[in-house]
Protein backbone atom coordinates (compact mmCIF):
# COMPACT_ATOMS: atom_id res chain seq x y z
CA UNK A 1 0.00 0.00 0.00
CA UNK A 2 1.28 3.27 -0.74
CA UNK A 3 1.41 5.97 1.91
CA UNK A 4 0.64 9.25 0.93
CA UNK A 5 1.29 11.07 3.96
CA UNK A 6 3.74 9.97 6.91
CA UNK A 7 4.71 11.42 10.02
CA UNK A 8 7.74 10.25 11.48
CA UNK A 9 8.57 11.27 15.74
CA UNK A 10 6.48 14.27 15.07
CA UNK A 11 5.62 15.93 18.36
CA UNK A 12 4.60 19.52 19.58
CA UNK A 13 4.78 20.77 23.10
CA UNK A 14 2.93 24.35 24.13
CA UNK A 15 4.93 25.48 26.91
CA UNK A 16 5.12 22.05 28.97
CA UNK A 17 1.93 20.35 27.56
CA UNK A 18 3.02 17.82 24.99
CA UNK A 19 -0.21 18.24 22.73
CA UNK A 20 0.99 15.70 20.03
CA UNK A 21 3.71 13.22 21.28
CA UNK A 22 5.81 11.17 19.19
CA UNK A 23 2.99 10.22 16.22
CA UNK A 24 4.84 8.15 13.56
CA UNK A 25 2.05 7.36 11.34
CA UNK A 26 1.41 6.37 7.35
CA UNK A 27 -1.82 7.14 5.80
CA UNK A 28 -2.49 5.15 3.08
CA UNK A 29 -3.61 6.52 -0.73
CA UNK A 30 -6.79 7.04 -1.58
CA UNK A 31 -7.86 5.31 1.60
CA UNK A 32 -10.32 6.88 3.90
CA UNK A 33 -8.63 7.59 7.34
CA UNK A 34 -10.37 8.38 10.51
CA UNK A 35 -9.15 9.79 13.44
CA UNK A 36 -11.02 9.48 17.12
CA UNK A 37 -10.01 10.26 20.43
CA UNK A 38 -11.38 12.54 23.36
CA UNK A 39 -11.38 16.24 23.51
CA UNK A 40 -7.96 17.48 23.82
CA UNK A 41 -6.02 14.69 22.82
CA UNK A 42 -4.44 16.68 19.99
CA UNK A 43 -6.23 15.67 16.84
CA UNK A 44 -6.37 19.14 15.41
CA UNK A 45 -3.13 20.33 16.71
CA UNK A 46 -2.00 16.94 14.67
CA UNK A 47 -3.83 18.30 11.36
CA UNK A 48 -2.44 21.92 12.03
CA UNK A 49 1.13 19.83 11.75
CA UNK A 50 0.13 18.16 8.93
CA UNK A 51 -1.44 21.45 7.40
CA UNK A 52 1.35 23.88 8.23
CA UNK A 53 -0.51 26.10 10.56
CA UNK A 54 1.85 24.69 13.50
CA UNK A 55 5.66 23.76 13.09
CA UNK A 56 6.38 20.62 15.26
CA UNK A 57 8.54 20.96 17.95
CA UNK A 58 10.31 17.64 16.79
CA UNK A 59 9.97 15.32 14.10
CA UNK A 60 8.72 15.22 10.31
CA UNK A 61 6.14 15.26 7.89
CA UNK A 62 6.21 13.55 4.40
CA UNK A 63 4.08 13.53 1.49
CA UNK A 64 4.33 11.89 -1.38
CA UNK A 65 7.58 11.11 -0.20
CA UNK A 66 8.90 14.60 -0.02
CA UNK A 67 9.76 16.10 3.27
CA UNK A 68 7.06 18.90 3.85
CA UNK A 69 7.82 19.61 7.45
CA UNK A 70 9.59 23.15 6.68
CA UNK A 71 6.68 24.03 3.59
CA UNK A 72 4.24 26.93 4.75
CA UNK A 73 0.64 26.11 4.85
CA UNK A 74 0.57 27.98 0.72
CA UNK A 75 2.70 26.06 -0.38
CA UNK A 76 0.95 22.30 0.98
CA UNK A 77 -2.44 23.45 -0.25
CA UNK A 78 -0.76 23.67 -3.62
CA UNK A 79 0.80 20.45 -3.56
CA UNK A 80 -2.37 18.78 -2.43
CA UNK A 81 -3.66 19.19 0.95
CA UNK A 82 -6.39 20.92 1.85
CA UNK A 83 -7.89 20.85 5.11
CA UNK A 84 -11.35 22.15 6.62
CA UNK A 85 -11.19 23.90 9.82
CA UNK A 86 -13.42 22.89 12.81
CA UNK A 87 -13.51 26.08 14.07
CA UNK A 88 -15.12 28.02 11.35
CA UNK A 89 -12.53 29.85 9.34
CA UNK A 90 -14.07 31.95 6.65
CA UNK A 91 -14.08 35.60 4.78
CA UNK A 92 -16.87 36.77 7.08
CA UNK A 93 -17.83 40.14 4.92
CA UNK A 94 -17.66 38.81 2.04
CA UNK A 95 -20.42 36.64 0.05
CA UNK A 96 -20.90 32.81 0.61
CA UNK A 97 -20.37 32.53 -3.33
CA UNK A 98 -17.16 34.63 -3.27
CA UNK A 99 -15.79 32.68 -0.42
CA UNK A 100 -16.13 29.70 -2.35
CA UNK A 101 -15.28 31.07 -5.90
CA UNK A 102 -11.67 32.69 -3.79
CA UNK A 103 -11.09 28.97 -3.34
CA UNK A 104 -12.00 27.95 -7.13
CA UNK A 105 -9.88 30.86 -8.61
CA UNK A 106 -6.24 29.61 -6.07
CA UNK A 107 -7.06 26.05 -7.94
CA UNK A 108 -7.37 27.14 -11.51
CA UNK A 109 -3.98 29.16 -10.77
CA UNK A 110 -5.64 32.49 -11.74
CA UNK A 111 -3.16 34.65 -8.99
CA UNK A 112 -2.24 38.04 -10.13
CA UNK A 113 -4.04 38.73 -12.77
CA UNK A 114 -4.67 42.39 -11.90
CA UNK A 115 -6.59 43.64 -15.04
CA UNK A 116 -9.60 41.80 -16.12
CA UNK A 117 -12.37 42.28 -13.95
CA UNK A 118 -13.62 39.19 -12.13
CA UNK A 119 -16.55 38.25 -13.78
CA UNK A 120 -14.78 37.71 -16.47
CA UNK A 121 -13.91 34.72 -15.08
CA UNK A 122 -17.79 33.32 -15.52
CA UNK A 123 -16.56 29.82 -15.07
CA UNK A 124 -15.57 30.23 -11.42
CA UNK A 125 -18.81 31.44 -10.59
CA UNK A 126 -20.83 28.97 -12.31
CA UNK A 127 -18.21 26.36 -10.46
CA UNK A 128 -18.39 27.90 -7.07
CA UNK A 129 -22.60 28.01 -7.67
CA UNK A 130 -21.99 24.12 -8.34
CA UNK A 131 -19.89 23.16 -5.26
CA UNK A 132 -22.67 25.63 -2.90
CA UNK A 133 -25.59 23.41 -4.87
CA UNK A 134 -23.59 20.03 -3.70
CA UNK A 135 -23.67 21.29 -0.26
CA UNK A 136 -26.94 22.55 -0.33
CA UNK A 137 -25.94 25.89 0.74
CA UNK A 138 -26.66 27.63 -2.64
CA UNK A 139 -29.87 29.89 -1.86
CA UNK A 140 -27.63 31.40 0.60
CA UNK A 141 -24.78 32.01 -2.36
CA UNK A 142 -25.53 35.80 -1.85
CA UNK A 143 -25.69 36.46 2.08
CA UNK A 144 -22.55 37.42 3.86
CA UNK A 145 -20.69 34.03 5.65
CA UNK A 146 -20.69 36.43 8.76
CA UNK A 147 -24.55 36.03 8.66
CA UNK A 148 -24.67 32.03 8.05
CA UNK A 149 -26.44 30.18 10.62
CA UNK A 150 -23.49 27.70 12.40
CA UNK A 151 -24.03 24.85 10.58
CA UNK A 152 -24.08 26.29 7.11
CA UNK A 153 -20.67 27.62 7.84
CA UNK A 154 -19.43 24.24 8.41
CA UNK A 155 -21.36 23.38 4.90
CA UNK A 156 -19.35 26.80 3.07
CA UNK A 157 -16.14 24.95 4.87
CA UNK A 158 -16.63 22.17 2.96
CA UNK A 159 -17.50 23.64 -0.24
CA UNK A 160 -14.21 25.54 0.04
CA UNK A 161 -11.97 22.21 0.62
CA UNK A 162 -13.55 20.82 -2.39
CA UNK A 163 -13.00 23.84 -4.39
CA UNK A 164 -8.87 23.05 -4.53
CA UNK A 165 -9.81 19.99 -5.04
CA UNK A 166 -6.31 18.31 -3.41
CA UNK A 167 -5.59 14.97 -3.41
CA UNK A 168 -5.95 14.66 0.45
CA UNK A 169 -8.43 16.04 2.33
CA UNK A 170 -8.33 16.79 5.84
CA UNK A 171 -12.09 17.28 7.35
CA UNK A 172 -11.66 18.30 10.93
CA UNK A 173 -15.18 17.48 12.47
CA UNK A 174 -17.32 18.46 9.43
CA UNK A 175 -20.30 17.86 10.84
CA UNK A 176 -20.55 18.97 14.70
CA UNK A 177 -22.51 21.68 15.09
CA UNK A 178 -24.78 21.02 12.03
CA UNK A 179 -28.58 20.18 13.24
CA UNK A 180 -29.55 16.56 12.68
CA UNK A 181 -31.24 16.79 9.93
CA UNK A 182 -28.07 18.30 8.35
CA UNK A 183 -25.74 15.99 8.80
CA UNK A 184 -27.30 13.28 6.59
CA UNK A 185 -26.72 15.66 3.97
CA UNK A 186 -23.32 15.88 4.22
CA UNK A 187 -22.61 12.72 5.38
CA UNK A 188 -23.52 11.88 1.91
CA UNK A 189 -21.60 14.73 0.25
CA UNK A 190 -18.50 13.07 2.34
CA UNK A 191 -19.12 9.55 0.65
CA UNK A 192 -19.65 10.51 -2.55
CA UNK A 193 -16.14 11.37 -2.60
CA UNK A 194 -15.12 8.26 -1.45
CA UNK A 195 -17.04 6.61 -4.28
CA UNK A 196 -15.02 8.40 -6.76
CA UNK A 197 -11.97 6.74 -5.24
CA UNK A 198 -9.36 9.11 -6.45
CA UNK A 199 -8.59 11.26 -3.29
CA UNK A 200 -7.44 10.51 0.10
CA UNK A 201 -9.29 11.35 3.50
CA UNK A 202 -8.58 11.72 6.66
CA UNK A 203 -11.43 12.71 9.09
CA UNK A 204 -11.40 13.69 12.48
CA UNK A 205 -14.83 12.59 14.39
CA UNK A 206 -16.94 11.80 17.39
CA UNK A 207 -19.81 10.00 15.42
CA UNK A 208 -18.95 6.86 16.17
CA UNK A 209 -21.45 5.38 13.33
CA UNK A 210 -20.45 7.62 10.81
CA UNK A 211 -16.70 6.13 11.62
CA UNK A 212 -17.05 2.69 11.46
CA UNK A 213 -19.94 2.72 8.17
CA UNK A 214 -17.00 4.54 6.26
CA UNK A 215 -13.51 4.02 7.67
CA UNK A 216 -10.78 1.57 6.06
CA UNK A 217 -8.66 2.36 8.69
CA UNK A 218 -9.08 4.17 12.26
CA UNK A 219 -6.45 5.86 14.11
CA UNK A 220 -6.82 7.04 18.37
CA UNK A 221 -5.12 9.86 20.14
CA UNK A 222 -5.12 9.83 23.39
CA UNK A 223 -3.36 12.78 25.27
CA UNK A 224 -1.04 13.55 22.31
CA UNK A 225 0.11 9.65 21.44
CA UNK A 226 -1.47 7.11 18.78
CA UNK A 227 -2.38 4.60 20.74
CA UNK A 228 -4.05 2.35 17.84
CA UNK A 229 -4.27 1.71 14.43
CA UNK A 230 -6.34 -0.32 12.57
CA UNK A 231 -9.63 -1.48 10.77
CA UNK A 232 -13.01 -0.40 12.10
CA UNK A 233 -13.33 -3.90 14.01
CA UNK A 234 -9.75 -4.23 14.85
CA UNK A 235 -10.39 -1.19 16.91
CA UNK A 236 -13.28 -1.92 18.86
CA UNK A 237 -11.91 -5.03 19.66
CA UNK A 238 -8.62 -3.12 20.78
CA UNK A 239 -7.98 -3.70 24.79
CA UNK A 240 -5.82 -0.35 25.17
CA UNK A 241 -8.45 1.63 22.97
CA UNK A 242 -11.19 0.26 25.24
CA UNK A 243 -9.78 0.88 28.60
CA UNK A 244 -8.07 4.12 27.51
CA UNK A 245 -10.97 5.85 25.87
CA UNK A 246 -13.56 3.72 24.83
CA UNK A 247 -14.39 2.23 28.36
CA UNK A 248 -16.49 4.93 29.05
CA UNK A 249 -19.62 6.17 26.96
CA UNK A 250 -18.25 5.85 24.17
CA UNK A 251 -18.57 2.35 24.04
CA UNK A 252 -22.59 2.42 23.97
CA UNK A 253 -22.50 4.32 20.81
CA UNK A 254 -19.45 1.41 19.49
CA UNK A 255 -22.23 -1.52 19.21
CA UNK B 1 -16.28 45.40 -24.86
CA UNK B 2 -20.04 44.97 -24.83
CA UNK B 3 -21.75 48.52 -23.74
CA UNK B 4 -24.79 46.14 -21.66
CA UNK B 5 -21.69 44.07 -19.68
CA UNK B 6 -20.58 47.52 -18.13
CA UNK B 7 -22.49 48.16 -14.16
CA UNK B 8 -25.04 50.58 -13.19
CA UNK B 9 -22.67 51.94 -11.14
CA UNK B 10 -20.35 52.73 -14.08
CA UNK B 11 -22.71 54.99 -15.95
CA UNK B 12 -23.35 56.97 -12.58
CA UNK B 13 -19.44 57.68 -12.38
CA UNK B 14 -19.42 58.38 -15.84
CA UNK B 15 -21.86 61.00 -15.49
CA UNK B 16 -20.53 62.51 -12.30
CA UNK B 17 -17.14 62.68 -13.87
CA UNK B 18 -18.74 64.40 -17.05
CA UNK B 19 -20.36 67.06 -14.90
CA UNK B 20 -16.81 67.80 -13.01
CA UNK B 21 -15.90 69.12 -16.61
CA UNK B 22 -18.40 71.64 -16.68
CA UNK B 23 -17.69 73.03 -13.14
CA UNK B 24 -14.46 75.19 -14.13
CA UNK B 25 -16.63 77.26 -16.24
CA UNK B 26 -19.60 77.87 -13.94
CA UNK B 27 -17.07 78.38 -10.47
CA UNK B 28 -14.34 80.59 -11.82
CA UNK B 29 -13.40 81.70 -8.84
CA UNK B 30 -9.56 81.36 -8.36
CA UNK B 31 -9.60 80.77 -4.31
CA UNK B 32 -12.48 78.21 -5.09
CA UNK B 33 -10.98 76.43 -8.04
CA UNK B 34 -8.23 76.05 -5.88
CA UNK B 35 -9.94 74.12 -3.20
CA UNK B 36 -11.36 71.66 -5.78
CA UNK B 37 -8.16 71.34 -7.16
CA UNK B 38 -6.77 70.60 -3.97
CA UNK B 39 -10.12 67.78 -3.41
CA UNK B 40 -9.07 65.99 -6.72
CA UNK B 41 -5.32 65.69 -4.98
CA UNK B 42 -6.76 64.37 -1.89
CA UNK B 43 -8.82 62.31 -3.21
CA UNK B 44 -6.08 60.92 -5.65
CA UNK B 45 -4.45 60.12 -2.05
CA UNK B 46 -6.84 58.86 -0.28
CA UNK B 47 -7.78 56.21 -2.58
CA UNK B 48 -4.10 54.95 -2.62
CA UNK B 49 -4.53 54.79 1.20
CA UNK B 50 -8.26 52.56 0.58
CA UNK B 51 -6.23 50.21 -1.37
CA UNK B 52 -3.89 49.38 1.54
CA UNK B 53 -6.56 50.10 4.67
CA UNK B 54 -10.22 49.21 3.47
CA UNK B 55 -9.30 46.36 0.90
CA UNK B 56 -5.72 44.83 2.01
CA UNK B 57 -6.40 45.68 5.56
CA UNK B 58 -3.01 46.96 6.36
CA UNK B 59 -2.70 49.64 8.39
CA UNK B 60 0.02 52.38 7.64
CA UNK B 61 0.70 55.71 9.53
CA UNK B 62 3.28 56.58 7.30
CA UNK B 63 1.50 56.51 4.00
CA UNK B 64 2.64 60.12 3.97
CA UNK B 65 6.27 59.68 3.04
CA UNK B 66 5.08 58.27 -0.75
CA UNK B 67 2.91 61.77 -1.10
CA UNK B 68 6.45 63.84 0.28
CA UNK B 69 8.46 61.73 -2.47
CA UNK B 70 6.06 63.09 -5.13
CA UNK B 71 6.09 66.36 -3.67
CA UNK B 72 10.01 66.76 -3.46
CA UNK B 73 10.88 65.01 -6.50
CA UNK B 74 8.82 67.26 -8.23
CA UNK B 75 9.66 70.80 -7.16
CA UNK B 76 13.71 69.57 -7.28
CA UNK B 77 13.58 68.41 -10.80
CA UNK B 78 11.58 71.72 -11.69
CA UNK B 79 14.10 73.31 -9.96
CA UNK B 80 16.61 72.15 -11.57
CA UNK B 81 15.94 71.70 -14.88
CA UNK B 82 14.05 74.29 -17.34
CA UNK B 83 10.77 74.85 -16.78
CA UNK B 84 8.95 72.89 -19.62
CA UNK B 85 6.40 70.13 -19.84
CA UNK B 86 9.71 67.50 -20.67
CA UNK B 87 10.73 68.28 -16.94
CA UNK B 88 7.35 67.63 -15.60
CA UNK B 89 7.09 63.97 -17.22
CA UNK B 90 10.83 63.44 -16.11
CA UNK B 91 9.71 64.33 -12.36
CA UNK B 92 6.31 62.20 -12.46
CA UNK B 93 8.61 59.49 -13.96
CA UNK B 94 10.96 60.17 -11.15
CA UNK B 95 8.69 60.45 -8.28
CA UNK B 96 7.01 56.47 -9.79
CA UNK B 97 10.16 54.85 -9.83
CA UNK B 98 11.65 56.27 -6.56
CA UNK B 99 8.07 55.30 -4.96
CA UNK B 100 8.04 52.13 -6.19
CA UNK B 101 11.45 51.13 -4.76
CA UNK B 102 10.75 52.47 -1.45
CA UNK B 103 7.23 50.82 -1.15
CA UNK B 104 8.65 47.73 -2.29
CA UNK B 105 11.44 48.20 0.04
CA UNK B 106 9.28 49.07 2.77
CA UNK B 107 6.52 46.28 2.04
CA UNK B 108 9.24 43.18 2.11
CA UNK B 109 10.74 43.90 4.84
CA UNK B 110 7.99 45.03 7.00
CA UNK B 111 4.98 43.52 5.86
CA UNK B 112 5.94 40.30 7.84
CA UNK B 113 5.31 42.25 11.01
CA UNK B 114 2.16 42.14 12.87
CA UNK B 115 0.20 44.63 11.79
CA UNK B 116 0.99 47.12 14.96
CA UNK B 117 4.34 46.75 14.12
CA UNK B 118 3.82 47.56 10.42
CA UNK B 119 2.19 50.41 11.66
CA UNK B 120 4.82 51.78 13.98
CA UNK B 121 7.43 51.05 11.69
CA UNK B 122 5.92 53.01 8.67
CA UNK B 123 5.95 55.81 11.41
CA UNK B 124 9.47 55.60 12.03
CA UNK B 125 10.21 55.88 8.47
CA UNK B 126 8.11 58.75 6.92
CA UNK B 127 9.84 60.63 10.45
CA UNK B 128 12.98 59.82 8.90
CA UNK B 129 12.13 60.83 5.27
CA UNK B 130 10.78 64.38 7.16
CA UNK B 131 14.50 64.15 8.77
CA UNK B 132 15.90 63.93 6.28
CA UNK B 133 13.76 66.76 3.96
CA UNK B 134 15.18 68.86 6.44
CA UNK B 135 18.65 68.29 7.05
CA UNK B 136 19.54 67.72 3.19
CA UNK B 137 19.32 71.13 2.96
CA UNK B 138 21.52 71.72 -0.38
CA UNK B 139 18.47 69.62 -1.69
CA UNK B 140 15.50 71.10 -0.46
CA UNK B 141 16.25 73.86 1.33
CA UNK B 142 15.28 72.86 5.09
CA UNK B 143 12.73 73.36 6.70
CA UNK B 144 11.24 76.46 4.80
CA UNK B 145 11.32 74.61 1.50
CA UNK B 146 11.21 76.73 -1.79
CA UNK B 147 9.11 77.74 -4.79
CA UNK B 148 9.87 76.51 -8.45
CA UNK B 149 9.50 77.58 -11.60
CA UNK B 150 6.22 75.91 -13.92
CA UNK B 151 5.94 76.31 -17.72
CA UNK B 152 3.20 78.29 -18.40
CA UNK B 153 0.82 76.22 -19.76
CA UNK B 154 0.61 74.40 -15.94
CA UNK B 155 0.44 77.31 -14.27
CA UNK B 156 -3.14 77.77 -15.44
CA UNK B 157 -5.45 77.53 -12.51
CA UNK B 158 -8.30 76.17 -15.53
CA UNK B 159 -5.67 73.66 -17.10
CA UNK B 160 -3.98 72.65 -13.65
CA UNK B 161 -7.87 71.74 -12.94
CA UNK B 162 -8.61 69.57 -15.87
CA UNK B 163 -5.13 67.49 -14.92
CA UNK B 164 -6.34 66.83 -11.72
CA UNK B 165 -9.55 65.96 -12.94
CA UNK B 166 -8.22 63.19 -15.36
CA UNK B 167 -5.44 61.91 -13.37
CA UNK B 168 -8.62 61.24 -10.15
CA UNK B 169 -10.81 59.65 -12.97
CA UNK B 170 -7.65 58.10 -14.54
CA UNK B 171 -7.37 56.34 -11.17
CA UNK B 172 -10.75 56.17 -9.97
CA UNK B 173 -11.80 54.00 -13.00
CA UNK B 174 -8.37 52.09 -12.82
CA UNK B 175 -8.11 51.06 -9.22
CA UNK B 176 -11.71 50.57 -9.69
CA UNK B 177 -11.05 47.61 -11.96
CA UNK B 178 -7.89 46.91 -10.08
CA UNK B 179 -9.78 46.03 -6.66
CA UNK B 180 -12.70 44.05 -8.83
CA UNK B 181 -10.09 42.42 -10.84
CA UNK B 182 -9.31 38.54 -9.44
CA UNK B 183 -6.20 40.05 -8.15
CA UNK B 184 -8.08 42.50 -5.74
CA UNK B 185 -10.64 39.88 -4.68
CA UNK B 186 -7.26 38.12 -3.07
CA UNK B 187 -6.40 40.88 -1.22
CA UNK B 188 -9.90 41.08 0.56
CA UNK B 189 -9.87 37.97 1.43
CA UNK B 190 -6.46 39.10 3.32
CA UNK B 191 -8.33 41.69 5.00
CA UNK B 192 -10.91 39.73 6.03
CA UNK B 193 -8.95 36.58 7.07
CA UNK B 194 -5.03 36.54 6.18
CA UNK B 195 -4.66 33.07 7.73
CA UNK B 196 -7.21 31.20 5.72
CA UNK B 197 -6.23 33.44 2.73
CA UNK B 198 -2.74 31.46 2.34
CA UNK B 199 -4.50 28.09 3.44
CA UNK B 200 -6.28 28.48 0.24
CA UNK B 201 -2.90 28.48 -1.39
CA UNK B 202 -2.35 32.28 -2.08
CA UNK B 203 1.27 33.76 -0.97
CA UNK B 204 0.04 36.26 1.33
CA UNK B 205 2.75 38.47 1.47
CA UNK B 206 3.63 39.00 -2.16
CA UNK B 207 -0.06 40.35 -2.44
CA UNK B 208 0.48 43.01 0.34
CA UNK B 209 4.13 44.10 -1.22
CA UNK B 210 2.05 44.48 -4.22
CA UNK B 211 -0.72 46.56 -2.94
CA UNK B 212 1.61 48.49 -1.06
CA UNK B 213 3.70 49.21 -4.50
CA UNK B 214 0.20 50.43 -5.84
CA UNK B 215 -0.68 52.47 -3.03
CA UNK B 216 2.70 53.78 -3.04
CA UNK B 217 3.14 54.73 -6.49
CA UNK B 218 -0.68 56.51 -6.63
CA UNK B 219 0.30 58.57 -3.65
CA UNK B 220 3.21 59.84 -5.41
CA UNK B 221 1.70 60.76 -8.07
CA UNK B 222 -1.02 62.84 -5.48
CA UNK B 223 2.48 64.60 -4.52
CA UNK B 224 3.35 65.49 -7.82
CA UNK B 225 0.44 67.26 -8.37
CA UNK B 226 0.16 68.88 -5.44
CA UNK B 227 3.29 70.36 -5.37
CA UNK B 228 2.48 71.74 -8.96
CA UNK B 229 -0.75 72.97 -7.43
CA UNK B 230 1.23 75.13 -4.47
CA UNK B 231 4.41 75.57 -6.92
CA UNK B 232 6.03 75.39 -3.38
CA UNK B 233 7.45 72.44 -1.54
CA UNK B 234 8.20 72.53 2.15
CA UNK B 235 8.73 69.47 4.79
CA UNK B 236 5.02 69.82 5.56
CA UNK B 237 4.90 67.48 2.47
CA UNK B 238 6.12 64.72 5.05
CA UNK B 239 4.02 65.72 8.31
CA UNK B 240 1.97 62.82 10.01
CA UNK B 241 -0.44 65.67 9.79
CA UNK B 242 -1.74 64.46 6.34
CA UNK B 243 -1.78 60.95 7.08
CA UNK B 244 -3.94 61.62 9.94
CA UNK B 245 -5.77 63.50 7.27
CA UNK B 246 -5.78 60.95 4.55
CA UNK B 247 -6.90 58.24 7.39
CA UNK B 248 -9.80 60.84 8.47
CA UNK B 249 -10.95 60.97 4.56
CA UNK B 250 -10.99 57.42 4.11
CA UNK B 251 -12.73 56.48 7.49
CA UNK B 252 -15.39 59.13 7.18
CA UNK B 253 -16.08 58.29 3.51
CA UNK B 254 -16.23 54.49 3.82
CA UNK B 255 -13.21 52.22 3.71
CA UNK B 256 -13.24 50.05 0.78
CA UNK B 257 -15.09 51.99 -1.02
CA UNK B 258 -13.22 54.27 -3.10
CA UNK B 259 -15.97 56.73 -3.55
CA UNK B 260 -15.72 56.74 -0.16
CA UNK B 261 -12.40 58.48 0.03
CA UNK B 262 -13.16 61.03 -2.66
CA UNK B 263 -16.12 62.16 -0.82
CA UNK B 264 -14.07 62.49 2.61
CA UNK B 265 -11.85 64.54 0.68
CA UNK B 266 -14.23 66.82 -0.67
CA UNK B 267 -15.97 67.10 3.44
CA UNK B 268 -12.31 67.41 4.79
CA UNK B 269 -11.00 70.07 2.76
CA UNK B 270 -14.01 71.89 2.69
CA UNK B 271 -14.42 71.77 6.80
CA UNK B 272 -10.69 73.23 6.91
CA UNK B 273 -11.18 76.16 4.35
CA UNK B 274 -14.61 76.98 6.50
CA UNK B 275 -13.44 76.75 9.92
CA UNK B 276 -9.85 78.54 8.90
CA UNK B 277 -12.67 81.57 8.28
CA UNK B 278 -14.30 80.76 11.82
CA UNK B 279 -11.02 80.82 13.27
CA UNK B 280 -11.49 84.66 14.53
CA UNK B 281 -14.76 83.20 15.96
CA UNK B 282 -13.17 80.97 18.45
CA UNK B 283 -9.78 79.97 19.24
CA UNK B 284 -11.28 76.28 18.84
CA UNK B 285 -11.28 76.24 14.71
CA UNK B 286 -7.88 77.02 14.93
CA UNK B 287 -7.41 73.85 16.15
CA UNK B 288 -7.52 71.21 13.79
CA UNK B 289 -6.65 68.19 16.14
CA UNK B 290 -9.30 68.92 18.57
CA UNK B 291 -12.16 68.50 15.89
CA UNK B 292 -10.48 65.77 14.01
CA UNK B 293 -10.09 63.97 17.06
CA UNK B 294 -13.88 64.56 17.93
CA UNK B 295 -15.42 63.47 14.42
CA UNK B 296 -12.97 60.92 14.71
CA UNK B 297 -13.98 59.14 17.74
CA UNK B 298 -17.69 60.08 16.46
CA UNK B 299 -17.43 58.16 13.11
CA UNK B 300 -15.83 55.02 14.47
CA UNK B 301 -17.86 54.75 17.34
CA UNK B 302 -21.49 55.68 14.96
CA UNK B 303 -20.70 55.10 11.54
CA UNK B 304 -17.89 52.49 11.33
CA UNK B 305 -18.73 52.01 7.89
CA UNK B 306 -18.70 55.76 6.98
CA UNK B 307 -20.23 57.80 4.72
CA UNK B 308 -20.57 55.16 1.47
CA UNK B 309 -20.45 52.16 3.68
CA UNK B 310 -23.66 52.87 5.83
CA UNK B 311 -25.32 53.70 2.33
CA UNK B 312 -24.17 50.63 0.58
CA UNK B 313 -24.86 48.42 3.71
CA UNK B 314 -28.62 49.58 3.34
CA UNK B 315 -28.89 48.39 -0.42
CA UNK B 316 -26.78 44.85 0.59
CA UNK B 317 -27.06 43.11 3.82
CA UNK B 318 -23.53 44.32 5.08
CA UNK B 319 -23.42 44.03 8.58
CA UNK B 320 -21.69 46.53 10.95
CA UNK B 321 -21.16 43.21 13.20
CA UNK B 322 -19.48 41.85 10.99
CA UNK B 323 -16.96 44.52 10.31
CA UNK B 324 -16.51 45.26 14.33
CA UNK B 325 -15.96 40.99 14.45
CA UNK B 326 -13.22 41.54 11.76
CA UNK B 327 -11.47 44.56 13.21
CA UNK B 328 -10.79 42.54 16.47
CA UNK B 329 -9.19 40.44 14.17
CA UNK B 330 -7.35 42.72 12.75
CA UNK B 331 -4.94 42.82 15.44
CA UNK B 332 -3.99 39.29 16.01
N1 LIG C 1 -2.06 27.00 20.03
C1 LIG C 1 -2.12 26.33 21.20
N2 LIG C 1 -1.48 26.82 22.30
C2 LIG C 1 -1.52 26.16 23.47
N3 LIG C 1 -2.16 25.00 23.66
C3 LIG C 1 -2.82 24.46 22.61
C4 LIG C 1 -2.83 25.09 21.34
N4 LIG C 1 -3.55 24.33 20.48
C5 LIG C 1 -3.97 23.29 21.20
N5 LIG C 1 -3.55 23.33 22.47
C6 LIG C 1 -3.77 22.33 23.51
O1 LIG C 1 -3.44 21.08 22.97
C7 LIG C 1 -4.35 20.09 23.39
C8 LIG C 1 -4.94 19.38 22.20
O2 LIG C 1 -5.88 20.23 21.57
P1 LIG C 1 -6.63 19.85 20.22
O3 LIG C 1 -7.42 21.02 19.83
O4 LIG C 1 -5.66 19.30 19.28
O5 LIG C 1 -7.60 18.69 20.72
P2 LIG C 1 -8.68 17.88 19.88
O6 LIG C 1 -8.29 16.46 19.95
O7 LIG C 1 -8.84 18.46 18.54
O8 LIG C 1 -9.97 18.11 20.76
P3 LIG C 1 -11.49 18.31 20.31
O9 LIG C 1 -12.08 16.95 20.16
O10 LIG C 1 -12.10 19.03 21.47
O11 LIG C 1 -11.49 19.12 19.07
C9 LIG C 1 -5.37 20.78 24.27
O12 LIG C 1 -5.02 20.58 25.61
C10 LIG C 1 -5.23 22.23 23.90
O13 LIG C 1 -5.53 23.05 25.00
MG1 LIG D 1 -10.29 19.42 17.54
Amino acid sequence: MEAILETKDLSIAFGGHVAVDSVSVQISEKKFTSIIGPNGAGKTTLFNLLSGQLSPTKGSVYFKGQDITKLRTTERTRIGIGRSFQITNVFPNLTVLENVRLAVQSQAKVRYQMIAHFLHYKRFEQKAHELLERVYLNDKANSLAVNLAHGEKRKLEIAMLLALETELLLLDEPTAGMSLEEVPAIIEVIKEIKRQGDRTIVLIEHKMDMIMDMSDEVLVLFHGELIAQGTPEEIVENETVQSAYLGGSYHEQLT
Amino acid sequence: MNIRSVEKSTWIFIIFSLLLFIVPFIVTGRSMQFIIIQIFIFAIFAMSYDILLGYTGIISFGHVMFFGIGAYSTAIIMNNMDATVLSFFVAILVAVIIASIVSFIVGALTLRLKSHFYAMLTLALAGLFLVAAEKWRSLTGGNDGFTFRLPEILRESHNLYMLCLIALILFFFGLRRFTKSPFGRVLMAIRENEARTESLGYKVLHYKVIASVVAGVVASIAGVLYALSLRFVNTGVFATDLTIDVLLMTIIGGVGTLVGPILGAGLVEFAHHWLSGLSNVHWIFERWIILYGTVYVLVVIFFPLGIVGTIQSKFTNRTVKGLRDNRKTVGK
